[in-house]
């Protein structure tokens, strides 16, 4: 009796103390999962599916992360820019080539901006394209496979940051130089810049059913830089709007001389028109130099191309192609509302959010309201393309994305929070802070003509007190807000890889039937593939020896290989054997200077291993494949140079 | 008593291990209660393992409920499935001995046709569901028969195949 008492004094003097908390919470009522369901809202029970995937760039990292909304549940890190020796990725020397640029091999890059693929301006799921910042990249991502099939290195471009959008039928993944460089590149003085630098833009033509990336042309704009870019959709879809910084053109010191301008642009790119132009053979070919390097699936390789030369448009040659609308300060985010009407550009250095509305820009067009020209491309007058102004919504903002319900939802990344306002009447309509300093924000759909208004997920540049502390470097951290309701309202807090620039989200139901569970073997066109165990052989050419292998559980064939000898190349050929869903092989060899391979069912992987010492040496199986995985092992016999064993390899000869 | 005995026995052991090592050239490594051939000791209790128990009732759990087999083998059939045998089961399968997994000769003399082609669609189904299956797979060490994503109809050639086997 007397411990029922104490219990249940126990228990109201905890739930006394809970509830005091919320009602001391900073963040008002609605913050902390027990002032109402705000845990069940992110909750998804064991064994079930997430509503949404979300493609969040990995930043610095060079990678792309696949995330459950809403839980906020890391499923995959699909490798990209940077080698990822989990996966063997730019390790093994199927996928070397991928990372192949006109600079030579180059393992990293910094990924900023996914952008699923759309048809008539809805998303479709096929694709995901991503930047690569640093050594100018665009990356196709197969949603079948989730792995990298196509890289493109982007020539004249620098700092490829206003990057990779897509228009409404993918018939473009656009990519926009941040840093104007000498177009062709040339050994000058930096001091020379203005005027005599240039900015790309490249518009890379996707073939509708393949995917495959050819640049169909750049052009060369004034040195300004470009910073984001967005797709006209529906009434503006044939157009492209880029927002621009440093129309100073200056070199040194940016972060005072880039700021001088009261108004910088937004480059609006008539594209249908240049695309005219120069499909009736308009545009100049320059020599120049970079990779196109393509994952051939049937053959589980990739092959890398140098292409020479680029078609070059010069934007005075297509009057009526490119004109520049001034936004206050040096404007960020270039965004456009589901319905195209709307440009919103947001001014990091200003208080305000200028929005241009693609009406009255089409008809200041008409009616030349001008305030000028820069390097002969007009300016139109900054009145006449105004829609409106969002008046002292926040501090520093950044990005913008929409729901379905014509709002639009702002990040501010000084004053640290999102703010949701009223497209049309641009009133400030709700506001929830960020943890902290938010840069990108993103919506399912949020890029397209069909935004899924349920959730925003807001992504830091800082975290600080967020999570545990692991040392000076802390996760990078993403927030999920319910947006369903007339407030906003925070959900959850979850940790990203790298730093996370822009994400692309849909609901799970678009991408989750295609998703490939193996490859067929039959289909395997590798030149080194072993389709049995009959095929299995070694083959010695000069000092080479190819190792045409394969696994299914829980054996290697062959085994035991003898013969091999010290200063040979030892290329292990893998084919895993299975076709069954989840049913991958690893294979690591004592000493091989790369990475453990990874191999998918029905798939074929090389590594090279190159002996440099005699004895018996083990490889074994890296992934857990079933009960007998530890017996999964086999071992090479390393000779003398010099020596005379003879090549021998076997699997089971003792069996009974 | 009982540590004595099993330091004795360890003591024991080590001994023969060492003894062995010096031993004759021929004789390397060592032997511990290695599995002799099947047949050997069925002297004590008659425990037959599961590849040689007979059930020609048991159709197994899986998509096949109930095939006929016509009393003719068709040749063309069977090409077909020797080549799919081939192509997807040698990794684990040889024809007339036993390998990772048991041989596939005579097969029919101790299954029924549905038994064989559901262990071939469906053989997680069928370890969990099926006590024979099970058994088979603790006989054969544990190591799983892999599904290898055969459609029906190679199933049923496969099955042919190992009719003229």
């Amino acid at each position: 009796m007397k411990n029922l008492l104490k219990s249940t004094l126990a228990i109201v003097a905890v739930l006394v103390a809970f509830t005091s908390c919320n009602n001391g919470a900073k963040s008002g009522k609605n913050s902390g999962a027990l002032a109402n369901n705000v845990a069940e809202k992110v909750y998804v029970a064991p064994g079930e599916h997430d509503e949404f995937y979300a493609f969040i760039s990995g930043g610095f990292s060079g990678q792309l992360s696949v995330y459950g909304l809403p839980s906020g549940r890391l499923f995959k890190v699909i490798p990209v820019f940077s080698q990822d020796a989990e996966k063997a990725y730019g390790y093994n020397e199927e996928t070397k080539p991928m990372l192949n640029t006109s600079h030579g091999f180059v393992p990293w890059d910094d990924a900023h901006h996914p952008d699923i693929s759309q048809t008539k301006g809805v998303i479709d799921g096929r694709w995901v394209f991503i930047n690569g910042n640093n050594t100018p990249r665009i990356a196709k991502i197969d949603l079948s496979t989730f792995e990298t099939t196509e890289i493109i290195e982007i020539p004249n471009s620098a700092g490829n940051h206003s990057s990779s959008f897509v228009t409404e039928n993918t018939e473009y993944v656009v990519a926009g130089t941040r840093f104007s460089v000498p177009i062709p590149q040339k050994d000058m003085p930096i001091n020379e810049y203005k005027g005599n630098f240039k900015g790309s833009l490249t518009f890379i033509s996707v073939d509708s059913e393949h995917g495959n990336m050819d640049i169909k042309f750049q052009l060369i704009m004034p040195g300004f830089d470009y910073d984001l870019s967005h797709p006209g959709r529906g009434k503006s879809h044939g157009w492209f709007f880029f927002s621009t910084y440093n129309t100073e053109e200056a070199s040194t010191l940016m972060e005072v001389n880039a700021s001088q301008n009261d108004k910088d642009f937004i480059a609006a790119v008539n594209w249908k028109k240049i695309e005219e132009y120069v499909n009736n053979g308009g545009g100049t070919m320059m020599t120049t130099n970079y990779a196109h390097n393509v994952y051939d699936e049937s053959t589980h390789m990739a092959t890398s191309t140098m292409k020479k030369e680029v078609l070059t448009v010069n934007p005075l040659d297509v009057p009526g192609a490119v004109y520049l609308m001034p936004t206050p300060k040096s404007p960020h985010g270039c965004d456009v509302d589901p319905t195209g009407e709307y440009i919103v550009g947001s001014g990091k250095l200003s208080a305000n959010l200028t929005v241009h509305s693609f009406t009255k820009m089409l008809a200041a067009i008409e009616n030349e309201s001008f305030a000028g020209d820069a390097y002969g491309i007009p300016i139109i007058e900054f009145e006449a393309s105004l829609a409106g102004v969002v008046e002292q919504p926040g501090l520093g903002p950044l990005h913008t994305e929409f729901d379905d319900k014509g709002n639009a939802y702002t990040t501010f990344f000084i004053s640290s929070e999102v703010v949701k306002w009223k497209v049309g009447t641009w009133e400030v309509l709700d506001r929830q802070p960020c943890y902290y300093s938010v840069g990108h924000l993103m919506i399912p759909g949020g890029n397209s003509q069909k935004p899924f208004g349920k959730y925003v997920v807001a992504m830091n540049k800082i975290t600080k007190d967020r999570y545990l502390p692991t040392g000076p470097e802390v996760t990078q951290s993403a927030q999920l807000y319910d947006i369903s309701g007339d407030k906003m309202e925070l959900l959850l807090d979850f940790p990203t890889i790298g730093e996370p620039h822009y994400a692309a989200g849909c609901p799970a139901d678009l991408i989750k039937p295609r998703s490939k569970k193996i490859f067929n073997l039959e289909d395997n066109k590798h030149p080194y593939a072993a389709k049995s165990e009959a095929d299995t052989k070694v083959v010695r050419d000069g000092k080479t020896v190819h190792i045409y292998m394969t696994t299914i559980r829980s054996h290697f064939a062959p085994d035991n290989i003898e013969g091999i000898k010290v200063g040979d190349k030892v290329y292990f050929h893998v084919t895993n054997l299975e076709q069954d869903y989840d049913v991958p092989h690893g294979i690591s060899m004592i000493g091989a200077n790369t990475s453990e391979l990874l191999i998918m069912p029905g798939q074929t992987e090389t590594f090279l291993w190159e002996p440099k010492q005699e004895g018996v040496w083990p490889f074994y199986c890296t992934d857990f494949c079933s009960a007998l995985h530890q017996e999964m092992q086999g071992y090479v016999r390393v000779s003398a140079a010099n020596a005379n064993t003879p090549l021998k390899w076997s699997l089971g000869e003792d069996i009974e | 008593m009982k540590t004595t005995l099993k330091l004795i026995t360890i003591l024991f052991a080590t001994l023969l291990m060492s003894c062995g090592g010096k031993e004759e050239k021929k004789k390397e490594g060592f032997s511990y209660e290695k599995k002799t051939t099947t047949e050997q000791p069925v002297k004590k209790v008659e425990i037959i393992p599961a590849s040689k128990k007979v059930d020609l009732t048991n159709k197994g759990v899986g998509p096949i409920t109930s095939i006929s087999l016509s009393t003719d083998i068709n040749q063309e059939i069977a090409t077909h499935g020797a080549d799919v045998f081939k192509k997807m089961c040698t990794a684990c399968h040889r024809p007339d001995k036993k390998f990772i997994g048991p041989a596939p000769t005579g097969i029919l003399e101790r299954r029924t046709p549905e038994w064989v082609m559901n262990m071939i669609l469906d053989p997680e189904g069928m370890v969990k569901n099926d006590p024979l299956a099970k058994e088979l797979l603790i006989e054969f060490n544990g190591s799983p028969m892999a599904n290898q994503n055969l459609t029906e109809e190679e199933a049923r050639a496969v099955l042919e195949y190992f009719r003229t086997l």
